[in-house]
Order: structure tokens, then C-alpha cells, then sequence
């Protein structure tokens, strides 16, 4: 593929480790540090949310009261005091926008810098973008386009207020409040994310997209998305995240709800480079996420495609609900860790539906001192006759003083289902390196063919625009990590 | 120093993980120049090639090597490389999934920018890589592998000349480029390879038969023996290996 090699320059013109990591100089409104219902009364009325929202979240806050704090298994990490966090911080000249051209220009500027084309003449053509800023929603372009074939994507806290029939019967319906820590902990607090919509036998007419931020200091971001797609509809939406270099730990706790109706498609990449930390795992993004799919209809289908580059600490684990018979999951992922970056990071592929399908590809890739887990489940249930897995995991080494786990885990209630796992384990060999130097192609370069050429599988899953910004961003999370 | 001479290797020791192998060689070889060595199994011809090419974990524990009249040896095995040094190696190694032409361009383009030269862009290299490869014989279809993933051992010596016909270096080394192929990729690869004499390229072409050095006809024949050149002549001492082995010439030694 042509663009291994632009990856090289790419990597070339990286002059710093992480080149997202400056900080925007912008006024901003926050909430006092700290949660609690008066916090969450805030958050909801500068929303102008209806009763039934704040109702919603103040369940959700209490019931997250309730909670323990999740064990965990592979990630050691300091501890997070939720009282130190601001919970709502908003750019002060965003709110209420109708065009671009109200956007602050340092924020336009930021996002330029970023490589987030916000300004839609020089937009690539076919992206539509929603961008977020710590916990607001700052610009969402090419909406009419979009309107004219149905489609609705815009904050979720606009759709809220529009579309409330919508977003009750929606929202929640596929990772339930109380789901797990990070999911009520979110639904109380969440502040922004997207909202897509795509009517029956409405196939999406360009990739949708969405760009996540942190910008403020000790700021928590704790986005929601949800996507439905009707009967026979398709959409390809992609999100980017990216947070400036800072010596404490910030919190990201997302929820991301796919709906799948019968017959209908959903592709959703993510591209995440928060901030890792430094090499020795001071600061950094902790980036605990639960994404999940619900293949609803028959025939529908989810796929799920990430390029985890950056955090502190990942713990995320896209997945599936095959509810619909013959519907199909689909798990790809790359995730690399270097430096003292910590990843715990798989799927869930629950089969319910006859004759449902999953398939899972994840290319796990750690250098330095860090630590990569793939975690996954597999279930087959009672219902789910004749369905089927299929199970790839990669591991590739670089260097000796890293870690590659895998942790499958496969319960099979129906004895028709078949479900198939392969897993290596490879490290680059001096061998191939030196071959690759013999040729003049230098160090840094080399790891990053030989490690493109590693994920190869997953990196043609991203749509075409990104898989670029995908290739280059392994380059640069990989550098330093020979020689 | 001669000006002449491209590369020159003086009073060279080296060792393997503490192990000796080199036992001070001496090696001139002039522009345009193309010299075989010959000698037995682990004499230490391919440790040479990798000694001069820069691989970690060759030690040079002594004496100097120069290319184009400047000592390499504090040099990494890229820069080597961009400076005009390529070996194709006795067994290329697979890189897995690392598209042909991506791994090719982006050493194509290294040797380019080291030039100052502007680098080409992948539908014009397409070209470029298809021309010389059809001069190999080889297909379309084999550039779209990963790099020698699944190649013949023929094909994997095929593709080491297409590399050096496309990266065109100053001092070539070519480490057993015929084991492994049969009479008619012989004859091709031998042909590939005379088409790229040049009054500025020199060759080092590491063998065991005399077969390779009646197509390509070397300068120089230095046979190599525990670590020493033990005896050097004309294309006649190839034929002399040929017919005695190398015993008699051991014993001179
Ligand atoms: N890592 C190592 N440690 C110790 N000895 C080594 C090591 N690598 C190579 N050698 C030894 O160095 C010697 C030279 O090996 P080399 O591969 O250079 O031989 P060669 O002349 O190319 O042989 P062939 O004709 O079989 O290709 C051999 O005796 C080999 O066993
Ligand atoms: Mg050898």
C-alpha cells in the first residue's frame, strides 16, 4: 500500500515525542471541582436538559455511589480521586453556534493543528466532522448536506433537547446506566458526544466523524455517542481523540451506543492518541471506555475497527450483541503500547441469534517497557444455533522489556456453534531489521514497515482517509523504541 | 590512498559473539572492478559481507575499511547502505505483510534523498520496478507479495538483484546469489547482473562454483580460508578450485 512510505516521512517530520501535546490558550467556564448533585443540576441546566434528563443522570449518579471501583487485572494504576476532576468545562465563546464562523479562531486553530480540517471548504471531501472540546461540542459541519437525505448528526446534547423521543428510547437501551463503573459514573456527568441518526434504507452518503479533545487541566471527559441506523441503512463513522501533554493523570470515560436494525450496517473506527504519558509513566490519559453494539435486526451488522495508539492506561472492550439472526460482528484492532503505556483492551462478542457471525482480528504491538493485554469473550448461548467465531490475535515484540498477553475467554452454551481461536506471539528479529538497514532505510523507518506490514489485516478495515493518519501515528508512538 | 580503488580493506579482524573469524584481511578492489572469493564452508566469506555491511554484533577488532576513499567503520549499516554499499544476501529474510513495493520505494527513496535528489512518487516507481524486473524474469504477481514471504529460494536471489539493479550501488556484494537456482535462472540472474557492470560499480560475488564465474567473469579470484585470503590470482585459480578442491591450496597456505 502506498501509504507505508508516506508513514516514513511522516515520522521524519515528527520532531517531538508527542506532537499533540500543546495546550490551547482559551478562556473557559467550568464547574467547580468535584461531584455531586449540585454538580450534576449544573451540568444539566447549562444543557437546558429536560426534567427527565436530569432525573435520568441523578439515578445514575446515585446508583454509581453504590458502585465498587472495578478490580483490576492486568493495569496498575494510581488511584483516581473523583473529587479532584472538573466535570464541566466549556471553550466561553462556544456556546450556541451556528456557523464556523463564530467558532473561536484559536480553537479552529487548534484543530487545524491537529490535522482536523474544520473549515469546510478545505474539508476532505465526504467527511463530516463533529468536534468536541473538553466537554462541549464545538462545531458540527456539513449538516445540511446531511439533512437533505435524513440523516441527523449532531451533539447529543442538541438531540436531547430536538429529537427527546428518539434519544429516550435510545439511549441507555444498549449499555444499561448501571452497566459498570465508568458507565454510571458517565451517564450521571456526561457532558457531550455525538448523536447519528439514518432513516430507513438510507445509506449514509459520506463518513461521519467526530474528533475528541482535552484541552483543560484536571478535566475529566465523559462523552456519549449514539448511533442508530433503521432498517436497511448504512453508516461509517470515525473518531479521532487527541490531549495535550500533562504531568497528571486525566480522566476519559465514554459511552458509545450502536442500535442495528434489520438488515442494516454500521462501521465505526476510532483513531485514539491520547496523551501516553511520559517514559516514565508520569501523566497521561486514563482511558477506561465502554463501547458496545447492538445487532438488533436480522442480518445487521456492527464492525468495530480501533487504532490505539496513546493513554496512560487503555480498558476498553468494543462489542457485540447478535440478537439478529445471521447477524454479523466484527472486532479489528491494532493497539500499541511503548514507553510505560498500559493497555487492556479486546471484545465481547455475545451470540443470541441463529446463525450470527463474528469475527475477531487484534494485532497487539508493544515496545519499551510497556504492557499489552488482549482480553476477550466469546458466548455462544442457548438460542444462537449454528453460530460462529472466528478468532485471530497477534503479538509482536519490540525489544525485551515488554509484555503481550492474551486472555481468551470462550463459553459455549449451544454445541452447534464453532468457534475457532489462533494466536502468535513474533518479536522483530535483528535479522529482518538489519535487512531493512542494509537497504538504507533507517531504524525507525524499518520498524514502522515491518510493523505496518504487522497490521496490515486491520489497517484496510479504516476508510481510506484515515488509514494515512493511522499509519503515521504508529510511527511516531513507536519511536524511540529501538536502538 | 589510490584514488582508484572503491574499496579497501586493510589488516581487518573481527569477531562473532567473542570468537575471532577474521584473521586480518587485505582486500583492494578498483572502480569497476569485479572480484570473486571462493572457499569452504565456514571459512568466513558471509561474515566478511556482514563485517563490511555493518550488522550488530560483528565486532571489528582491528584494521579499517574504506569506501570511496573514507573509512566506514564507524558508520551504521544504513548509512553504509545509502553511501553505495549493498549485499544480497546467501538467505534474504521474510518480512511478513511488508508490501514489495512499499519496502522497495522506501529504500529507493532513502538512496535518493542521501543524493539531494527529489524522491518519486509510487505510480512512477511502479514503472520503474517493472522495467528492471522484467529484465529478471520476474512477474507482476511476485512484486505484489510481501517481501519474500513464500518466494522460492530462486526467486528470493532474483529479488536481491532487482534491488541492486534498482538502488545501483557503488560497491555491490553478492553472497552465494547462485545457490539455490537452476541452469536457466543461472544464465538470467548472471545476465541481470552483467548488465549492471559499470566503469563505477564494483563487485564482490561470493561463490562456491565455478559455473557463476564463466558468466560472470571476475578481475580478480581471492580464496578465503579460516579467516585469511590464502591465495589470490586471475579467473584461472576459480577453475584451479574447481578441478582440486581446496586442498592444495590450504596446504600453501
Ligand atoms: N554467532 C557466532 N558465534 C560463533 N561462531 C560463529 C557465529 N556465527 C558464525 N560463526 C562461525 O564463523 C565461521 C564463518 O561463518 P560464515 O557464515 O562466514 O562462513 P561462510 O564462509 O559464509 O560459509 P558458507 O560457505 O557455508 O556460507 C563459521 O565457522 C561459523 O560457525
Ligand atoms: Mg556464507
Amino acid at each position: 500500500m502506498v501509504a507505508t512510505v508516506e508513514t516514513i516521512s511522516a515520522v521524519e517530520e515528527a520532531t517531538g515525542k508527542y506532537k499533540y501535546g500543546f495546550v490551547t490558550d482559551i478562556e473557559s467556564e467550568k464547574a467547580p471541582k468535584g461531584l455531586n448533585e449540585d454538580i450534576i443540576r449544573f451540568i444539566s441546566g447549562k444543557k437546558n436538559e429536560p426534567e427527565w434528563m436530569l432525573n435520568w443522570r441523578l439515578k445514575a449518579y446515585r446508583h454509581w455511589l453504590k458502585m465498587p471501583e472495578p478490580n483490576w487485572s492486568k493495569l496498575s494504576i494510581a488511584p483516581i480521586d473523583y473529587n479532584d476532576i472538573y466535570y464541566y468545562s466549556a471553550p466561553k465563546a462556544a456556546e450556541k453556534l451556528d456557523s464556523l464562523d463564530e467558532v473561536d479562531p484559536e480553537l479552529l486553530a487548534t484543530y487545524e493543528k491537529l490535522g482536523i480540517p474544520l473549515n469546510e471548504q478545505k474539508m476532505l471531501s465526504g467527511v463530516a466532522v463533529d468536534a468536541v472540546f473538553d466537554s462541549v461540542s464545538v462545531a458540527t459541519t456539513f449538516r445540511e448536506e446531511l439533512s437533505k437525505v435524513g440523516v441527523i448528526f449532531c451533539p447529543i446534547s442538541e438531540a436531547i433537547q430536538k429529537y427527546p423521543e428518539l434519544v429516550r428510547k435510545y439511549l441507555s437501551s444498549v449499555v444499561p446506566v448501571s452497566d459498570n463503573y465508568f458507565s454510571a459514573l458517565n451517564s450521571a456527568v456526561f457532558t457531550d458526544g455525538s448523536f447519528v441518526y439514518v432513516p430507513k434504507n438510507v445509506k449514509c452518503p459520506m463518513e461521519l466523524s467526530t474528533y475528541f479533545r482535552i484541552n483543560e487541566q484536571k478535566t475529566g471527559q465523559f462523552e456519549r455517542t449514539l448511533i442508530v441506523v433503521e432498517d436497511g441503512g448504512y453508516v461509517s463513522y470515525l473518531e479521532g481523540c487527541t490531549a495535550p501533554q500533562r504531568d497528571e493523570n486525566q480522566l476519559h470515560a465514554a459511552v458509545v451506543e450502536l442500535v442495528a436494525l434489520t438488515d442494516s450496517e454500521i462501521k465505526y473506527s476510532t483513531v485514539q492518541n491520547w496523551y501516553p504519558g511520559d517514559e516514565t509513566g508520569k501523566g497521561g490519559i486514563y482511558n477506561f471506555v465502554t463501547k458496545r453494539g447492538s445487532c438488533r435486526g436480522d442480518r445487521s451488522k456492527i464492525s468495530w475497527t480501533q487504532v490505539e495508539t496513546g493513554s496512560a492506561i487503555t480498558w476498553k472492550y468494543p462489542s457485540c450483541v447478535l440478537k439478529g439472526k445471521n447477524s454479523i460482528g466484527e472486532f479489528y484492532s491494532v493497539a500499541v503500547t511503548n514507553g510505560a503505556q498500559q493497555a487492556d483492551t479486546g471484545t465481547k462478542m455475545i451470540h443470541l441469534g441463529e446463525g450470527s457471525k463474528s469475527t475477531i482480528i487484534s494485532k497487539g504491538i508493544s515496545a519499551g517497557k510497556s504492557q499489552n493485554t488482549y482480553r476477550g469473550l466469546v458466548e455462544i448461548n442457548r438460542g444462537a444455533e449454528s453460530a460462529r467465531n472466528f478468532t485471530q490475535c497477534d503479538s509482536l515484540l519490540v525489544g525485551q522489556t515488554c509484555g503481550a498477553h492474551t486472555v481468551p475467554y470462550i463459553v459455549s452454551r449451544n454445541p452447534s456453534g464453532k468457534i475457532e481461536h489462533e494466536a502468535t506471539t513474533s518479536r522483530i528479529s535483528e535479522e529482518q531489521l538489519f535487512y531493512c538497514l542494509q537497504r538504507g532505510i533507517t531504524e525507525e523507518d524499518a520498524v514502522s514497515l515491518i510493523v505496518n506490514g504487522f497490521c496490515k489485516e486491520v489497517m484496510k478495515e479504516l476508510p481510506m482517509e484515515f488509514a494515512v493518519e493511522a499509519q503515521k501515528l504508529i510511527g511516531i508512538s513507536l519511536e524511540g523504541s529501538v536502538g | 590512498m589510490d584514488s582508484m580503488s572503491i574499496l579497501e580493506i586493510n589488516e581487518l579482524t573481527a569477531t562473532v559473539d567473542g570468537n575471532e573469524i577474521l584473521h586480518g584481511i587485505n582486500l583492494k578492489i578498483n572502480k569497476g572492478e569485479v572480484h570473486a572469493i571462493m572457499g569452504p564452508n565456514g571459512s568466513g566469506k558471509s561474515t566478511l559481507s556482514y563485517v563490511l555491511s555493518g550488522r550488530t554484533g560483528y565486532e571489528i577488532t582491528g584494521g579499517d575499511i574504506s569506501l570511496n576513499g573514507k573509512s566506514i567503520i564507524d558508520d551504521e549499516a544504513d548509512d553504509r547502505a545509502r553511501a553505495g554499499l549493498f549485499l544480497a544476501f546467501q538467505y534474504p529474510v521474510e518480512l511478513p505483510g511488508v508490501s514489495g513495493m512499499s519496502f522497495l520505494r522506501a529504500s529507493f527513496n532513502a538512496r535518493l534523498r542521501e543524493n539531494g535528489e527529489e524522491e518519486v512518487d509510487h505510480l512512477d516507481f511502479v514503472k520503474i520496478v517493472r522495467a528492471e524486473a522484467k529484465k529478471l524474469g520476474i512477474s507482476d504477481e511476485m512484486l505484489k507479495r510481501p517481501v519474500n514471504v513464500g518466494f522460492s529460494g530462486g526467486e528470493k536471489k532474483r529479488y536481491e538483484i532487482l534491488q541492486m539493479a534498482l538502488l545501483k550501488p557503488s560497491m555491490a556484494i553478492l553472497d552465494e546469489t547462485d545457490s539455490g537456482l537452476d541452469v536457466d535462472a543461472l544464465k538470467i540472474v548472471s545476465e541481470g547482473v552483467n548488465l549492471l557492470r559499470h566503469p563505477e560499480r564494483s563487485m564482490l560475488v561470493i561463490t562456491h562454483y565455478q559455473r557463476l564465474l564463466s558468466h560472470i567473469v571476475p578481475d580478480k579470484v581471492h580464496i578465503l580460508s579460516g579467516g585469511r585470503i590464502v591465495k589470490s590470482g586471475d579467473k584461472s585459480l576459480a577453475l584451479e578450485v574447481e578441478e582440486n578442491g581446496y586442498a592444495g591450496i590450504d596446504d600453501a597456505a
